[in-house]
């Protein structure tokens, strides 16, 4: 069949069964009641500290084709999800589905224990490295679920994703589960992800290198979530966790790209004391921050409140009061995890909180302005982030289109050529936000506002910037690359891209 | 005719595809394609190569300069035999000592124009002046040819030259600057200053743009788009010079259409300078607007 955003996707996928189509970014009203977590009982002065990982996993329960999570804040210095597959591996339990909020490279360490069968499927954000090949080769026994942020939280509490056994890396954990993720070596910052696993997995077991007494304060995920305590002696690289302090890119065209997208931004209407913004962890997105900064000071704006992941230089327009307050899921840098241990205005938030479409209203919903990166886009203003040019998975969906889909304002920033390659296609190899979300695309050498956003156009007109159609962007860089042809791929669907709202919005088939 | 403005000259590496490709974006008045000192030995005839197709192939928004290697080297007349099939808009010589090297270079152009099917004179020249030497024929050199329409100084040698390394304040280069200055403006040909090569010391940068725009500069070579953007706010004028500007001409103009000698505004009188340096304020309000 073919969905509202114009691709074609199965009826049925094999692992998956029927398929919801996608139908438009509010389309779907969603039905029924919150699933729950198995009611337990937890008696006084019962122990929580187990010896090991193999005996929290015997303690919870694991069993063949069960389901299990993790969540991503550990970044690249995540020794977690390995150790606990690879214990889980020597106990002989199989078939499970491995549903973490995102995957990094470290875990490329677990791909041995794919192909003993031990995972089976993955329901994540994404996929980089060898993992993402992995993936796109069809080695799972099912496609793998690609969902954003939001999406994931909807997934967990609507039940279609049922975590029987949470594993929650924790900085600081007390004697009877209380977590939070500013204190202890392997700080992380916000436990976001983490706390939607922590109230809906059926077990829940803490993993620790900073165990202190009870009660720790402040409590991210409270004791009455979690079953089990692990204590390691390390459960991350803090280098692979935190970089030092994010900085905005020097490379030129990135820092013009964010210098069009600002002007977008202060021209849109938008930009008016109170206003909120989302701003990536990347490139031209970060680098928007500079010049956002600036405008900000001149024209003596400020903004109500901040979100995202966070970097050092959103901490720096907290600290200097031009955002009163940021809400955080996750923390990239040092700065971030330090702002979020000591400024009382810079907020904690979950998953659920952030971005999930089927709640009272997410934060994303109040957002004036959000500035995302992209791999490509189409005419059609659809973007990709999941699949390369040779349709290999390769990046994660993350929060893109709960953004994109909630803020008044998305922003896609992108180089036109990337190498020899145009990024603006007719047709993205894989949507994972739909171009109906999506208002504006800047690149180095011109800015296409939507035709559905007639308010911007005109709001543009006069300001100087390269505005010109999607179509003449296009031509700009067919002209320089000439026109790629389309990725040969075969029916098998490897993976299925679910939109926020639990519908199909594509699918990646393996390329040829 | 409008006047060429020239306040950001952006050198690009000749040898870089990447560089090339973008060259045109970052809001230059010119690029400048390095064939000389950015380009090894060993990688001259790939880079002439390259930018002669680049030029080819790419629609740059900008005037396209191209610095050749001297015409006594070994690569200077190998240069020009290649990059002006591409017709670029501007050859710049490196290290000009004498007229006759400028008069030399005009007639391979003049050649190459009529070889290639070319308007007359459709390709400038100008000239950096590099050493001692240079600087006390800066007027001939800047009159040897009418294809000459700036003169640059190329402050490293030229510091090398006089023996001497580079302050921050750039004292040492005042009266080499100032003479070069009135080379150009005698030969009626714009002045283009050296380039400031550490692409983070802004703040330097900035004073160092602010002084050669006092003292009367068209413009500044630079190295990296970073400081095309520094370059053009500080030649930009203000809202409030823009307006007086405007309100010079408005006055000069009904004083003609009234054929009055006398022009007033606000009780002060406005002579010729005065008109001239108005409509330099608007010719760059205009540009920056673009």
């Amino acid at each position: 069949m073919i969905n509202a955003a114009g691709r074609i996707i199965p009826d049925q996928i094999a692992g998956l069964g029927k398929i919801r189509p996608y139908c438009g970014p509010f389309a779907t009203t969603p039905e029924g009641r919150l699933t729950g977590p198995k009611i337990r009982l937890n008696m006084p002065r019962s122990e929580k500290l187990v010896k090991s990982i193999e005996q929290a996993i015997e303690a919870a329960g694991l069993k063949d084709g069960m389901t299990i999570s993790f969540h991503h804040h550990f970044r690249n210095g995540d020794y977690i999800l390995n150790q606990v597959v690879e214990a889980i591996a020597k106990k002989g339990i199989k078939g499970l589905t491995l549903a973490p909020s995102s995957l990094n490279d470290i875990n490329d360490a677990i791909i041995p224990f794919i192909e003993e069968g031990v995972i089976t499927a993955i329901e994540t954000s994404g996929g980089r490295g060898k993992l993402g090949k992995l993936m796109t080769a069809g080695t799972l026994a099912k496609p793998t679920i690609i969902r954003s942020h939001g999406g994931r939280a909807r997934a967990i509490e609507a039940g279609d994703l049922k975590i029987d056994v949470a594993f929650i890396g924790a900085p600081c954990c007390d004697s009877y589960g209380n977590i939070n993720g500013i204190q202890g070596p392997s700080a992380c910052g916000s436990m976001g992800y983490a706390m939607v696993d922590a109230a809906y997995a059926d077990k829940v077991v803490a993993i620790t290198d900073n165990l202190v007494p009870h009660p720790v304060y402040p409590i991210s995920i409270p004791q009455t979530q979690v079953d089990f305590i692990v204590v390691l002696e390390s459960i991350g690289n803090p280098k692979g966790i935190a970089s030092g302090a994010l900085r905005i890119s020097k490379d030129p065209r990135e820092l013009l790209i964010a210098e069009y997208a600002t002007g977008v931004i202060e021209h849109s209407g938008y930009f008016k004391d109170g206003w909120s913004l989302q701003l990536g962890s990347g490139g031209a997105s970060l680098a928007a921050a500079k010049f956002i900064k600036e405008k900000m000071l001149a024209q003596n704006i400020t903004a109500s409140f901040g979100v995202g992941g966070i970097t050092a230089p959103f901490v720096d327009m907290l600290e200097q009061g031009l955002i009163k307050t940021i809400f955080d899921v996750q923390d990239f840098d040092i700065p971030s995890i330090e702002s979020l241990r000591n400024n009382p205005n810079h907020l904690e938030m979950s998953a659920s909180y952030y971005a999930n479409p089927h709640n009272g209203g997410p934060i994303v919903n109040n957002l004036d302005v959000v500035i995302l990166s992209a791999t490509e886009v189409d005419v059609d203003f659809n973007v990709n982030v999941i699949t390369d040019s040779n349709g290999v998975i390769m990046g994660a969906s993350g929060g893109h289109s709960d953004t994109a889909a909630g803020a008044n304002l998305a922003i896609v920033v992108a180089p036109l050529i990337r190498g020899r390659l145009p990024m603006v296609l007719d047709k993205v190899n894989t949507i994972v936000t739909p171009g109906e979300t999506v208002d504006v695309i800047v690149t180095e050498r011109g800015v296409a506002i939507n035709p559905r956003r007639t308010d911007l156009i005109d709001r543009m007109k006069g300001t100087g910037l390269p505005v010109m159609s999607i179509e003449e962007l296009q031509k700009m860089a067919y002209d320089l690359t000439g026109k790629p042809k389309p990725i040969a791929v075969t029916d098998e669907v490897v993976a299925a891209i679910e939109y926020r709202d639990g519908t199909i919005i594509d699918v990646v088939r393996k390329p040829v | 005719m409008e006047k060429k403005l020239r306040r950001a000259m952006m050198f690009m590496p000749g040898n870089n595809p990447a560089m090339l490709q973008n060259a045109g974006i970052y809001g230059a008045d010119t690029v400048i394609f390095d064939l000389e000192d950015a380009v090894a030995i060993s990688e001259k005839d790939a880079a002439r190569q390259l930018v002669h197709n680049a030029i080819k192939t790419i629609n740059y928004p900008c005037e396209v300069a191209i610095r050749i290697n001297h015409i006594l080297t070994p690569y200077g007349l190998d240069d020009l035999k290649v990059v002006l099939a591409a017709k670029p808009d501007l050859i710049r010589l490196p290290k000009a000592e004498s007229p006759d090297e400028i008069k030399q270079v005009d007639e391979i152009i003049s050649e190459a124009e009529q070889k290639y099917g070319f308007a007359a004179g459709s390709i400038n020249m100008m000239a950096a002046i590099e050493t001692a030497k240079g600087l006390r024929l800066a007027y001939e050199i800047a009159t040897a040819s009418p294809r000459m329409v700036a003169l640059a100084i190329g402050g490293e040698d030229f510091i090398a030259d006089l023996k001497t390394t580079r302050s921050k304040d750039g004292k040492e280069l005042y009266v080499a600057r100032s003479q070069l200055l009135l080379a150009a403006r005698a030969a009626g040909i714009d002045a283009i200053d050296t380039v400031y090569s550490d692409i983070n010391d802004e703040e330097t940068f900035i004073a160092e743009v602010n002084m050669i725009k006092q003292l009367g500069f068209d413009g500044k070579s630079v190295i990296n788009p970073r400081q095309v953007r520094i370059v053009k706010e500080i030649f930009t004028p203000s809202e409030k010079e823009i307006a007086h500007a405007e309100r010079v001409i408005t006055a000069y103009k009904a004083a003609i259409e009234r054929n009055s000698g006398v022009i007033n505004l606000d009780g002060k009188m406005i002579d010729t300078p005065m008109v001239l340096r108005a409509e330099r304020v608007l010719a760059y309000a205009k540009s920056a607007k673009r």
